[in-house]
């Protein structure tokens, strides 16, 4: 099983990921109460841009809308915690279904009309706007005033019921990044991963090598679609509060999608590399600019635009195959 | 010999202009047929009806004793038909030797045996030594042959063929000349191609469909068509023969 997971890794890349994991799995032990919560944005973003990349970067289809996924899950969660006391891991199993139909009928509306690149990019956002709207109006989530978990003192963790210290998400997000990481790679080393990568360097051609692309794509939406949906769940249940104007907002969806074209679109490591480089940096200068005293509303966007700027400039495929390179790593996956 | 592929009555137009008019013929199994005609024949629309790119207007397909006319490409190809393109359309990023295992995964379920069946499908096509190259950075002779290499790992029992020799000098074309003659020995795969290079059709076809304005005129062994004078009016002897 193992010899199996790490067949065909470098032996370097094996001590550096072993490394890495290493070092998060401890890091809780030394960080600060705002490290630990900077961290686990890191992995809410290394997680849901492995999601977004298994659309977008295996099998070539833009979405611009991932936050509907996040925030249905996150909704469905919470409603059936708030309204029925159902805890959040049964949730989980009405949540990712839910945000996998959704998934569905955004591929279905799309492939099976033939809504192609930026139309398909357009639906997406029009289908996230749609439930940002429509939740405002939704009363039974309290619409536009928010949705509120009760908020529990740190007295013990409730794993059960996601009642705890926030080192307890950050070891929860943590197993999902590796999860999904381990998932992706499987994914793409199989069958339908090379249909996938065949589909987005030439769909014609895919379909005259004999694949049933709408079949494929579908596969891609849904199963992207219900990984994003886990980590609305989290976001929930660590926030403890949604408003649809921020859940479903469309920021929402370009902050996930910036990590992997930082770290590298279509690569396995590329999404978890982008989402610390970002998140870590533009943190860090949050944190600076506050010790020296300067409030700037709004430098952290700024601060994503030059990332991106000076990335898609210099390093188009993203920072992950120049690393590579770099470190001797040859890219053995693609 | 029964037929292979069996094309009856099969008309395209597009807005008027008529592509294919009432078009017949048949394919015998295990053999090479070659269609050639000038350009604007209809020798491609021809090709697209067939791999399911779009449907006739009329007429019928049958593949296998299968109708096949109006099926999508990706039913048509596993029915057990692979084509080329004119213009290469390899998938660039991805290596030659994924870009094979995609066509061999079609009746394969896992990649180990998929890469297998694509390394000795490589091999058939020369290209086994620049498997690790990606798709991308591979000259013309290259591309067109891994085009076929692909459509062959998806294991045909017809392979269409356009223009595979076009633009490619005489020592390529003679190259790819041996590889699919040695095929169609050893596999008995059928092979229905569109050539404009004459040298490679008289080496292969055994037998050839003359089109001229979306109709046969012409049909038979390559030395009967050649000498046909309806032929050399309206397509040999116009072409500058190099």
């Amino acid at each position: 099983m193992i010899a199996r997971l790490i067949e065909g890794v470098p032996r370097r890349a094996l001590i550096l990921l072993g490394v890495l994991l290493l070092g998060l799995i401890m890091a809780p032990l030394v960080a600060s109460d705002y490290l630990l919560t900077v961290l686990i944005l890191i992995l809410y973003f290394a997680y849901t841009g492995q999601a977004w990349n298994i659309m977008m970067g295996f099998a070539g289809q833009l979405s611009l809308g991932h936050a509907l996924y996040v925030g249905l899950g996150a909704y469905t969660a919470a409603t059936l915690y708030v309204h029925f006391g159902i805890g959040p891991w049964i949730g989980l199993l009405v949540a990712v279904p839910v945000a996998a139909l959704a998934g569905a009928f955004v591929g279905f509306l799309a492939f099976r009309f033939r809504v192609a690149g930026v139309y398909f990019a357009i639906l997406t956002i029009a289908v996230a706007e749609f439930a940002r709207v429509g939740f405002d109006h939704l009363n039974w989530t309290s619409g536009s005033s928010g949705l509120f978990l009760p908020v529990a003192q740190y007295t013990h963790n409730d794993l059960w019921n996601l009642r705890g210290h926030p080192a307890m998400f950050y070891y929860i997000l943590l197993a999902a990044t590796v999860l999904a990481f381990i998932g992706c790679r499987a994914l793409l080393k199989s069958r339908i991963g090379y249909f996938w990568l065949a589909i987005r360097e030439d769909e014609e051609a895919a379909r005259s090598a004999g694949i049933d692309t709408f079949h494929y794509k579908m596969a891609a939406v849904v199963i992207s679609a219900a990984m994003t949906s886990f980590a609305g769940v989290i976001y929930a249940f660590f926030y403890n509060n949604l408003f649809p104007e921020q859940v479903f907002h469309i920021v929402r969806s370009i902050e996930i999608i910036l990590g992997p074209i930082v770290g590298g679109i279509g690569t396995l490591f590329g999404p978890i590399l982008g989402a610390f480089v970002l998140t870590g940096l533009a943190e860090t200068l949050t944190a600076a600019l506050a010790a020296a005293g300067v409030d700037l509303p709004g430098t952290k966007q700024v601060f994503y635009g030059i990332c991106l700027l000076l990335v898609i400039m210099a390093l188009p495929d993203g920072i992950w195959p120049w690393l590579c390179k770099r470190i001797g790593l040859a890219e053995r996956e693609k | 010999m029964s037929a292979l592929l069996t094309v009856d009555a099969v008309s395209k137009r597009f807005r008027g202009l008529v592509a294919v008019d009432r078009l017949s013929f048949e394919v015998p199994a295990g053999g090479i047929y070659a269609v050639i005609g000038p350009n604007g024949a209809g020798k491609t629309t021809l090709f697209n009806m067939i791999a399911g790119v779009f449907a006739p207007d009329s007429g019928a397909i049958s593949f296998a004793g299968e109708r096949i006319e109006g099926l999508p490409p990706d039913r048509v190809c596993r029915c057990g038909i692979g084509r080329t393109f004119q213009i290469v359309r390899p998938f660039p990023a991805l290596s030659v030797e994924d870009n094979v295992i995609v066509g061999a995964l079609l009746h394969r379920q896992h990649v180990v045996d998929a890469r297998a069946h694509a390394h000795a499908v490589l091999r058939r096509l020369d290209l086994y030594g620049k498997r690790a190259q990606r798709a991308s950075s591979l000259t013309l002779p290259d591309r067109k042959r891994l085009e076929v290499a692909r459509a062959l790992a998806t294991d045909p029992k017809l392979l269409l063929l356009d223009e595979v020799m076009a633009g490619l000098r005489p020592t390529e074309t003679d190259r790819i000349v041996a590889i699919l003659k040695e095929l169609n020995r050893d596999t008995g795969l059928t092979i229905l191609l569109i050539e404009h290079v004459m040298r490679a059709v008289m080496a292969l076809a055994a037998r050839i469909l003359v089109l001229h304005h979306g109709a046969a005129i012409a049909q038979g062994t390559p030395e009967a068509v050649v000498r046909d004078p309806a032929v050399i009016h309206s397509y040999l002897g116009v072409e500058d023969v190099s």
